[in-house]
């Protein structure tokens, strides 16, 4: 960042008294690309607090059907929780193994991380498939289809993270850690960052506050 | 083994979409047999589909909203000469068919016309004005215009195959919902917009990004020009307001083929929570809409009264305050529908609040008139003709943001009277006038301009004759989207709304034999110093069309109207006098990537209309084996050595000295 005094070129721009910084020209790229995937990352946060509203909203439309305090598995939700946290140290491990361009390490902590991630997929998948075989399907009730849409929407992140993981891994394997890749890789790391984050929002506003703790 | 989809869904009994299908059918594939017989397929291949580059990218977009203009305004002749006719009678529609017209002329207008034009000049201009070479992410970009394309593309295969919604351009439920629109209409419309809102919301990261952090060396926030002021705004509502519309129309999908229940009316589902999603986005992007227009006519009274623009500051300050209060008065769409009167007048004064920044921005245009020196150039003619037409509009809005008088008016018809008159006066006018302003830019010679300002008087002319006539039957109580009436006092008013059609037809006559007169004669219309209008911001610093790498320097900028400074210094010192040494220039190279996203994205979403479970599959499949092969790529960029570099600008440079050592006589 260069500061420089306007004093050369004061008479061009008369708004300027004093000392401003001097805009040094268009970012690098690695930059730009993480900076338009933080956007894209808000933009997607956006979407996912209208499934928050709608949950808000429908949660008491039960439509004589089951309240979450009937049909929530805490014990599940906790194994859940703890492993997509858990696959988010070991996705910051892969991150600096990528840094430091460690195949062996990088290889090691995005192998974990998709496997803590298939496990939380896995999870998720038996308490849906559980409820709607008791008849609780998300079209039992309001209340029911907001719970799955939203939970589900997350899920579905999951799977296209995972699918991430999977494409990242070889192209590792294929290209090496040459510049573009780490871009990306920067990217996946943001993504899935912030999926945990929206997972602590589900967890918090879903299943705490739903199973009346 | 193809779903829902048989014989039964072309409308062989529906003689009107029959035949204008047919046409268009005949017209596409005649202009595709004219392409390869004539050898040009390579030339559109590598030059134009394949093509990353953001003008060209721009003129694309701005070509598919062309299109789709003349699409949206033969239904909204259909529906004026409906409403002459249908005085006591069923008029030569049947209500079915009508009520898909009006749907789709909304959808039409709004989504393939208005925002791909808008996105289209921003995509064209904006990095020229940054000084910078591209946008921030060229592949992706050429994504997001293809998406968009395949949403039309859906919408107008509705026309012969199947239907295409009856439910008004919002698609309210429970009308949309299953019970009450069985028919695959509302699937069309939901696809079709959720597939090209993937390419918007991608089209808003991009320029947004590419305003934050491309921006060539001295481009402080307060050095750019109003038109990326705006712009960044408009993309920023597009990127907080768009995934409010993705996640709206999933529930309603979810809705329609899996049983849920957000918005039906059995087991709890909640009705009031569409309306409220949906003009969460609905009331931002009127103005995602309108902001880019604010800017171009901000570019174009400048430059055309010779003058800086007046209160810049005061500008940027009323653009950013619209942006960030857009969001706050969705709900003045339903003031009726029981929310109460703390509620409504709440929304009620935050939605005449608009009022204040849109005021001063309207009195910044004026005084950057007053005391300016005037030319009455096209672009011009539609700036001024904005102002007068725009103020009206703004005032029926003021009047509808009063609730007492909203319940008397709402859905009536004086409430089209008004967002046609913001929407035509304020977004088309504003993209007529970026079209007539930056044509040269972009084609390397000028438009026509008797043909354009007969353009404009057809248009501005029509345009009062259609639409006032609207607020007195508005008035008078006639509501809208109506088949067929049987009061009489609406009927003259209605006929010379017909006439007004007419005479807006003929200004969008005169626009395309404009295009055409001036293609003819492009040699004498030639803009060889690629600064035909005197501008002031950098676009016009470089050739017309500009070279792919736009700028062979980077430019320095030292204050407001970076152009304008320069030419001004130039005229004391030689131009360029201390120029560095040219050096080879990396672009991004071409990528199919996105037509073939798209080709998958249009079978994919056809698929899904008609429950073509194979085909879903099959298209979703093939966009994700596009990414990973384009991920695949080793080389992203070529590079443009040194020596060319220099040839391109050297001759540039040539034809610039001739008009700096003219300016002064001007």
């Amino acid at each position: 960042m260069a500061m420089t005094a306007t004093a050369g070129h004061a008479h061009a721009d008369p708004h300027h008294i004093g000392l401003v910084i001097e805009h040094p020209g268009p970012a690098p790229k690695r930059i730009v690309t993480a900076y338009g995937f933080w956007i894209f990352l808000l933009s997607d946060i956006v979407m996912f607090s209208c499934f928050f509203a709608a949950y808000a909203v429908l949660v008491g439309q039960t439509a004589d059907g089951p309240k979450g305090s009937e049909i929530f598995e805490p014990r599940y939700v906790a194994i859940e929780t703890v492993c997509l946290l858990l696959s988010s140290f070991t996705c910051g491990m892969a991150s600096i193994a990528a840094d430091v361009r460690n195949r062996f390490w990088f290889y090691l902590s995005m192998s974990v991380t998709c496997v803590l991630g298939l496990i939380f997929l896995v999870l998720e998948f038996r308490e849906f498939a559980d409820l709607i075989a008791r008849g609780y399907g998300p079209s039992r009730s309001a209340f029911l289809t907001a719970f799955f849409s939203l939970v589900g929407c997350h899920g579905l992140h999951v799977s296209a993270g995972v699918l991430w993981l999977l494409t990242m891994m070889a192209q590792v394997f294929a290209k090496g850690f040459r510049a573009d890749i780490l871009r990306r890789m920067t990217c996946f790391a943001l993504f899935w960052h912030a999926l945990d984050i929206i997972w602590v929002a589900v967890f918090s506003v879903v299943y705490l506050l739903g199973s009346g703790v | 083994m193809l779903g829902k989809l048989d014989w039964s869904a072309i409308p062989f009994d529906q003689p009107i979409p029959l035949v204008a299908g047919g046409v268009v059918l005949v017209a596409i594939l005649a202009v595709l047999a004219w392409v390869v017989v004539k050898g040009h397929l390579p030339y559109l291949w590598n030059e134009w589909i394949t093509s990353v580059d953001h003008k060209r990218i721009g003129v694309m977009y701005v070509l598919l909203a062309s299109v789709m203009l003349l699409r949206g305004g033969s239904d909204a002749i259909m529906m004026r000469i409906q409403q002459a006719v249908a005085y006591q009678s069923q008029g030569y529609l049947p209500p079915e068919h009508y009520n898909q017209i009006f749907s789709a002329h909304g959808t039409i207008m709004i989504f393939f016309v208005a925002m791909p034009f808008v996105i289209g000049l921003m995509n064209l201009i904006v990095p020229l004005q940054l000084g910078v070479r591209d946008v921030a992410f060229p592949t992706l970009n050429s994504v997001g215009f293809w998406l968009t394309a395949t949403g039309a593309l859906l919408v107008n295969i509705s026309l012969v195959v199947g239907e295409f919604a009856r439910t008004g351009w919002l698609a309210f439920p429970p009308l949309s919902e299953l019970s009450y629109s069985p028919g695959v209409g509302v699937d069309y419309y939901a696809w079709s917009l959720q597939i090209s809102g993937v390419g918007t919301l991608v089209a808003g990261i991009n320029l947004v990004t590419t305003v934050l952090k491309l921006r060539t060396k001295g481009m402080n926030y307060l050095r750019m020009p109003m038109f990326c002021w705006t712009t960044l705004a408009s993309n920023l509502l597009i990127v907080a307001a768009f995934p409010i519309l993705t996640a709206t129309l999933a529930m309603l999908l979810l809705d329609r083929y899996l049983g849920f229940h957000f918005f039906t009316n059995e087991a709890g589902g909640n009705v009031m929570m569409f309306m409220n999603l949906i003009w969460a986005w609905g009331h931002p992007e009127v103005y995602i809409l309108v902001l880019p227009a604010f800017g171009i006519f901000s570019e174009v009274v400048s430059t055309f009264s010779g003058k800086a623009l007046f209160g810049y500051r005061s500008m940027v300050l009323a653009t950013m305050a619209i942006c960030v209060i857009s969001f706050m008065v969705w709900l003045h769409h339903f003031f009726t529908m029981g929310a109460g009167p703390n509620v409504n007048a709440i929304f009620g004064i935050a939605s005449m609040i608009i009022a204040v920044p849109t005021g001063v921005k309207i009195y910044n245009w004026l005084f950057t008139m007053y005391g300016g020196r005037i030319r009455f150039a096209t672009p011009m003619l539609w700036a001024i003709g904005f102002m007068v037409t725009f103020i009206i509009g703004g005032l029926t809005g003021v009047l509808l943001a009063v609730p007492p008088a909203d319940f008397i008016l709402h859905n009536s018809m004086f409430l089209v009277a008004h967002f046609h008159n913001v929407i035509i006066g304020g977004v088309l006018f504003g993209a007529f006038a970026g079209f007539e302003y930056w044509f040269p830019k972009a084609f390397g010679f000028r438009l026509d301009e008797r043909w354009g300002k007969a353009a404009f008087w057809f248009t501005f002319t029509g345009f009062f004759v259609t639409f006032m006539p609207l607020y007195i039957v508005g008035l008078l109580g006639m509501t809208r989207r109506m088949q067929h009436y049987d009061v009489a006092a609406w009927r003259p008013w209605m006929i010379v709304a017909a006439i007004g059609m007419a005479v807006l037809t003929i200004g969008v006559i005169c626009q395309i034999v404009q295009i055409v007169v001036s293609v003819r004669n492009r040699e004498a219309l030639r803009d060889r110093t690629g600064d035909p209008w005197d501008g002031r911001s950098l676009e016009w610093a470089t050739s017309s069309p500009p070279p792919v790498f736009n700028f062979a320097f980077n430019p320095d900028v030292r204050g407001e109207d970076a152009y304008w400074d320069m030419k001004a210094k130039a005229r004391n010192e030689a131009l360029a006098a201390d120029r560095p040494e040219y050096q080879d220039i990396e672009m991004p190279r071409n990528s199919p990537t996105g037509f073939v996203c798209a080709f998958f994205a249009t079978i994919m979403g056809f698929a899904l209309i008609w429950h073509i479970w194979w085909m879903v599959i099959l298209g979703g499949l093939g966009a994700w084996a596009t990414f990973v092969l384009f991920a695949w790529r080793d080389h992203d960029e070529y590079v443009i050595p040194a020596a060319e570099v220099a040839a391109i600008d050297r001759v540039n440079l040539e034809e610039r000295r001739g008009l700096v050592s003219m300016a002064g006589t001007v």
